[in-house]
């Protein structure tokens, strides 16, 4: 996070710091500064996007001209405190490098709140989709405009063919975030290349994997940038309609975008205030009803439509028939929002953000939660070690414990074992070992997780989230939920394992869409790497 | 018209361009077991019986649902088809309450069809037993939801057939069930015009003539796509039958 020239306070007001108390704080902070004597402008004190560290919420940052400092956990009393700092903005000299996250300085009271933004939990982030996240209040568009939003837009209506900029996408061989890791240029090709006619694009924010948080982060902290995204895609394919489709439970998010819609509204749209054109874009927000199966992306055109949210086999895919039967680009939230950056500053660029493979080009957000010792969010490269994002970035397992396994990519994904932490976090590398790189959430297990309570987890909650439509995961969940319950209990035999394996290949291999086919992923791969667990299980 | 060629389980069969794998499958006399299709009522792939393999393709594909192209290589009869097929029947057969022996569709049941056709004579998991109700509110007919494996024929049948849209899914996962109107008791809901296709439709002894006693069920499966055929071709006349 570049610190910004003049003296602020930015105070998080995301979901996780709001939980904690952001508001009163915040709140706590006007009243200091009145107090204090100090005129709004000598210390603005902004409402602002995720700091990154949501489990040591409330997190305030200070900027001025020597640098930022951040504080995380600051009780409302200690308001004054802060205001004095940031007023003064005394930096004290660091030595970069390894340490804890939170040294303990000789000083002030608000010692121990300090967070040191040289730990490598922030010093490592590459913030391209999350550049401004943070930094741009999410409520406004005055300071998103002067932060640079939608002057990637405004260059593509202007100069770019729609072609030139699918070929910058293509260039920058950025894959679809969500989790399937479809090159994102050849979907918008496939879309923009079918025959003559309407065209819709969506934006893909149902985010609903237990421990997945990326997509909230972005649509809360910094909206403007998904829709300026999503307003480029239209451009690319020639949509003249686009919809944000966002789950239920995401209501600060809704907010924010909707208040962003209205911002866009009022200047009489894409055309005439954003990019001086009469170019006629029309984009609308869609909520979800509550269903993690409409993430799908037939389902979600189906609830779109108002239908009930199941999904359909595919072919046709939505890029030949989607929306009221248009040629439909379907992209996740965190894809459409890093195509601004790839704009600005050329898909060569994201390309070389990655470890240099092509198939892995660009940064990818990531969610760390579980039990590890610095839960947030964090941008990394895509290939970087998931040692380095788990034990060098979020800190290793509370306490010291050693790090028993990663959960990544939710119920379609898997556990990596820690022996494996070593691997680079890429599509290829992450399924190689039975698991997903998924959407990008990370749940870290610690010691203490027993690998049959965890794939129970999971499968619980597929059986829950299974729309009913196919046999495979309406009943074969319910089936292997049972069998899980049995191992878990101490009541399974050897040829309920059996079994368990048989269906799980069935399912994984029989179900109509990706919840259905994943569905067994966390099972087989925990059985996988820890199958002494499984068989420790059973009544011999 | 022109004409696709492909191979079912090595032998080479011919069928109309627009044909699904289903029928290309059904031309080959390899027909596999089908429950939620019904010729006349648009296919949804999801009782997923009628999985094939297809040469070239990761995963296998349900035939009703997919097209059949040139030169496609299938295969509807593997080891894994047969293993996957058979568990398919026995979750269906544990996910509801078929007791065959008092049910009015004993004998002229496509899911017990189904078993016989994949060699299913009992369930390896356990019955679920779910607490399912029947509803008997409609004057002619009545549906035990007991027996129902949520095909969705008869809301095909009343939406496509009949345009009455009747019928729904409510819930989901294994919850789901169907519901006349808006989850009214199916006597109460006007837009039923008792017509009897989501009874014709049925594959099991779910929806039933009130009078049919065990083993009685008389339907005619063939009626939907005779009606679908009379729409598209305009044959009431010639065909020497009326509406019904």
């Amino acid at each position: 996070m570049e610190p910004g020239p003049t003296r602020r306070l930015r105070c998080c007001d995301a979901s996780a710091c709001r939980h904690t108390g952001g508001i009163a704080l915040r709140q706590a902070l006007l009243a200091a500064r009145t107090a204090a004597g100090l005129a709004e402008d000598a210390l603005p004190i902004q409402p602002v996007g995720c700091l990154r560290l949501c489990g040591r919420g409330p997190l305030v940052a200070a900027d001025g001209p020597a640098g930022s400092r951040l504080w995380g956990g600051v009780p409302p009393h200690l308001a004054d405190r802060l205001v004095a700092a940031g007023a003064a903005n005394p930096v004290r000299a660091r030595k970069p490098g390894p340490g804890p996250l939170d040294p303990q300085g000789p000083d002030d009271n608000l010692a121990p709140f300090r967070l040191d933004l040289n730990h490598p939990f922030f010093r490592l982030q590459v913030p391209v989709v999350l550049e401004r996240c943070g930094l741009v209040d999410p409520d406004s568009l005055e300071d998103a405009l002067a932060q640079g939003a939608y002057a990637q837009l405004r260059r593509c209506v202007r100069q770019l063919a729609p072609e030139s900029v699918r070929a910058e996408v293509r260039r920058s061989g950025l894959r679809g975030r969500g989790g399937a890791g479809y090159p994102t240029g050849l979907k918008w090709d496939t879309v923009a290349l079918q025959p003559p006619g309407p065209r819709q694009v969506v934006a893909n924010g149902d985010e609903g994997d237990p421990g997945a948080f990326m997509d909230r982060t972005v649509l809360e902290s910094d909206p403007h940038r998904l829709l300026e995204g999503l307003a480029i895609a239209a451009w690319a394919v020639e949509a003249l309609h686009g919809t944000v489709y966002v789950r239920a439970e995401y209501p600060l998010a809704i907010a924010r975008l909707r208040r962003a819609l209205g911002q866009v509204e009022a200047r009489g749209g894409f055309g005439p205030a954003f990019t001086g054109t009469s170019w006629p874009l029309r984009l609308e927000l869609r909520v979800g009803a509550g269903a993690y199966v409409c993430g799908e992306e037939t389902a979600l055109l189906q609830s779109i439509e108002g239908r009930r949210g199941t999904p359909r086999p595919r072919p046709p895919y939505p890029a030949q028939r989607g929306l009221g039967g248009a040629p439909t680009l379907i992209n996740n939230v965190e894809t459409l929002a890093a195509i601004p950056a790839i704009l600005r500053e050329g898909g060569d660029w994201y390309a070389g953000l990655g470890t240099g493979s092509p198939t892995c080009a660009g940064t990818k957000v990531f969610s760390l939660s579980g039990a590890v010792l610095h839960t947030g969010v964090v941008e990394v490269p895509l290939g970087t070690p998931l040692r380095t994002v788990v034990e060098t970035m979020g800190g290793g397992v509370v306490g010291g414990l050693p790090v028993k396994a990663v959960q990544t990519g939710g119920p379609s994904g898997g556990c990596i074992p820690a022996q494996h932490l070593d691997t680079p976090l890429t599509y290829e590398a992450m399924a190689a070992l039975g698991s997903i790189l998924g959407s990008g959430g990370m749940v870290v297990l610690g010691p203490a997780t027993a690998m049959p309570a965890l794939a129970r987890f999971f499968m619980a909650f597929c059986v829950q989230e299974s729309c009913g439509k196919c046999l495979p995961c309406r009943a074969g969940t319910v089936q292997l939920a049972a069998l899980l319950d049995r191992i878990v209990a101490g009541r399974a035999e050897a040829s309920d394992l059996q079994r368990l394996e048989e269906l799980a290949q069935m399912v994984k291999a029989t179900s109509l869409c990706g919840l259905g086919q994943s569905a067994p992923n966390p099972l087989l791969s925990t059985l996988r790497h820890f199958r002494a667990e499984y068989e420790a299980a059973c009544v011999p | 018209m022109s004409v696709l060629t492909l191979t079912v389980n090595g032998a080479p069969v011919a069928v109309p361009a627009g044909s699904s794998l289903l029928e290309a499958c059904r031309a080959a006399a390899a027909a596999p077991p089908t429950l939620c299709h019904l010729e006349g009522l648009s296919p949804v792939g999801a009782c997923r019986l009628c999985l094939v393999e297809l040469e070239g393709s990761g995963r296998p594909l349900a035939a009703c649902v997919s097209e059949a192209a040139e030169g496609m290589v299938v295969r509807t009869d593997t080891p894994a088809l047969r293993l996957f097929r058979r568990m398919a029947v026995e979750l269906f057969f544990a996910e509801g309450n078929h007791l065959c022996a008092i049910c009015v569709a004993n004998g002229a049941c496509e899911l017990q069809d189904a078993a016989v056709a994949v060699g299913m004579d009992h369930s390896r998991f356990p019955y679920r037993h779910p607490q399912r109700p029947v509803d008997a509110s409609h004057p002619l007919f009545s549906l035990d939801h007991n027996r129902c494996i949520l095909c969705t024929r008869c809301i095909r049948a009343c939406d496509e057939l009949e345009g009455a849209h009747v019928w729904d899914v409510a819930e989901r996962g294994s919850h789901c069930r169907i519901v006349a109107g808006l989850d009214q008791q199916w006597g109460e809901v006007e837009a039923c015009t008792s017509c009897g296709h989501c009874v014709d439709a049925c594959p099991t002894g779910a929806l039933f003539h009130r009078d049919d006693t065990p083993g009685d069920r008389h339907v005619q499966r063939g009626r939907a796509v005779l009606l679908q055929q009379a729409r598209q071709g305009h044959g009431w006349r010639n065909q020497g039958e009326g509406p019904p």
